[in-house]
């Protein structure tokens, strides 16, 4: 522990848990939207689908994040345009696109044969190799993330609950599901330096279901799941640095004994 | 102004209409039960009204304007058949529920203020729901349940309040209180209720006014009427007719 504290004089440190934090914070509050909207997998499709974008980006030679974003972007609308103006099921459009996210990054990674190392850089996550640059996307998503649901809370809210009522009260659903599948395109995006394509669903899932666990208000709930997020990242770092293990993986089991605590303490108050 | 003007209605999701040539007048102060089978076409009435399904030829009026450019939404009170939210694991408490109806008050953002917050504490009183204001909606009995929702569809005060199929899921004594609630705010409040369900019995026993529909209107009228009506008795059989009136001690069928 005391290694792990003196470790946070280094400025890759800082930046992993400025970046970590925040993209945390982004998830935490975007997941409890998905999950309670049933559209928890929607994260797991747009990071293979992101992985596809990231291995575009190495063979073009441009940044990763910057073509990664704007075609994650389009990816989450496609997720809700394909059953919208299709009439695909939801699940079977996340499907769809995940899909045709993973076999573009295989099918570039084997073209492209040099950046092999890199791409997996991308499917398991390396947050001690994060940028200053990164970390500040990181803090400024989160912001926007924060000032959305702020703003929106009521609507999003609204939607949430009871999408017909909804309407009725003059609100239109579907802008807030695009606005939503956007912003959760960028945090997944970003979530894939923290934990990697395979894993960044659960900083959107692990936290908004822990959270869920301790439920009473909905206000309680987008208060609880961002600072559970946000522990387990700063955990799942503090435990990478003490046992020199990957901190991307740390972070998710951390976020799972967290789900688990929460659950037994869910029983426990019951009795 | 006339809450609901409804001229030659064809709805359909598909090929074929759910409702035809459906022609029906709500006027102010009225309490309205819109019956029929299952598939008959109550609930796309309903969404038709309310702007969620877009007719296929006729004229659907809301308080005179099309529902598409209909704005007064703070006007209409609607509690749907299903909430999604309203189940054991969703995290809202009944407060939180109630207020949700007051964003039809409001243009983004709906930031909520003092008025609300009154507005709100007022109705739960009003439904005897504020001893459980601070619960999760998922804990509440079935009745408690729906009285939250329809607590949230009245906070406005609206001048309509239109209802899918609330009771669907009660026992008969939550029923009881239910439609006693109604009652209580049509008498006493004034609003015009529109309450779609499968059952006629139940249904002439609460509302002035009924609506039996089959894809179109077979019967519009008062109970009274219905009570009298040869189609009704032609659809029910005299027996069954006979015994829905009578329970609900219709005149033109007491001994």
């Amino acid at each position: 522990m005391k290694d792990a504290l003196e470790m946070l004089r280094f400025a890759f440190v800082q930046r992993a848990l400025v970046a970590g934090v925040f993209v945390a914070i982004g998830c935490g509050l975007l997941g409890v939207f998905l999950v309670l909207r049933r559209q928890s997998m929607l994260g797991d499709g747009l990071a293979h689908f992101a992985f596809g974008a990231v291995g575009l980006a190495l063979l073009l030679d441009l940044a990763p994040l910057a073509l990664a974003l704007p075609l994650s972007m389009l990816a989450a609308l496609a997720i809700f345009l394909l059953p919208e103006r299709a009439g695909a099921q939801a699940d079977a459009a996340i499907g769809m696109v995940s899909a045709v996210g993973v076999a573009l990054g295989v099918l570039l990674a084997s073209l492209g044969g040099g950046f092999n190392v890199d791409l997996f850089g991308f499917l398991f996550g390396d947050i001690l190799a994060v940028g200053a640059g990164e970390a500040a996307l990181s803090a400024g998503v989160a912001a926007a993330v924060i000032l959305t649901v702020t703003l929106a809370y009521p609507e999003l809210f609204a939607v949430t609950f009871d999408e017909t009522a909804a309407r009725v009260a003059g609100i239109r659903p579907e802008r807030w599901r695009r606005l939503m599948a956007a912003l959760s395109a960028v945090v997944v995006v970003l979530g894939i330096r923290v934990v990697g394509t395979m894993l960044v669903s659960s900083l959107l899932i692990f936290p908004a279901a822990a959270a869920l666990q301790c439920r009473r208000s909905f206000r309680g709930v987008l208060a609880l799941a961002p600072a559970i997020g946000a522990l387990s990242v700063v955990g799942g770092i503090a435990l990478a640095l003490i046992l020199d293990a990957p901190a991307g993986a740390a972070t998710v089991l951390l976020n799972a004994l967290l789900f688990v605590a929460a659950l037994l303490a869910r029983r426990l108050r019951r009795r | 102004m006339t809450p609901i003007e409804v001229e030659r209605l064809e709805a359909a999701y598909d090929i074929e209409p759910a409702l035809s040539g459906v022609s029906w007048r709500v006027e102010a102060g009225e309490f309205w039960a819109v019956v029929g089978p299952n598939g008959s076409g109550k609930s796309t009435l309903l969404k038709t009204v309310l702007g969620l399904l877009r007719p296929r030829s006729g004229d659907v009026l809301l308080f005179g304007r099309y529902p598409a450019r209909f704005r007064e939404w703070r006007r209409v009170g609607y509690m749907p058949q299903f909430a999604a939210g309203a189940t054991a694991h969703f995290p809202a408490t009944v407060r939180e529920v109630v207020a949700l109806g007051r964003l039809a008050t409001k243009r983004f953002p709906r930031l909520r203020g003092r008025k609300d917050a009154v507005a709100v504490e007022e109705t739960l009183k009003q439904f005897d729901i504020a001893d459980l204001a601070d619960r999760p909606i998922g804990d509440l009995s079935g009745g408690q349940r729906q009285r939250a929702l329809l607590a949230r569809a009245f906070v406005n005060r609206p001048d309509l309040l239109l209802l899918d199929e609330p009771n669907a899921a009660l026992d008969p004594a939550s029923r009881d209180e239910f439609y006693a609630l109604l009652r209580r705010l049509h008498r006493e409040a004034g609003a015009t209720i529109v309450l779609v369900t499968h059952d006629s019995a139940e249904a002439g026993r609460h509302a002035n006014r009924m609506l039996y529909l089959d894809r179109t209107v077979v019967f519009s009228g008062t109970f009274q009427d219905f009570c009298r009506s040869p189609e009704m008795a032609a659809r029910f059989g005299a027996q069954s007719q006979h015994v829905i009136c009578h329970q609900h001690d219709c005149p033109e069928r007491r001994p």
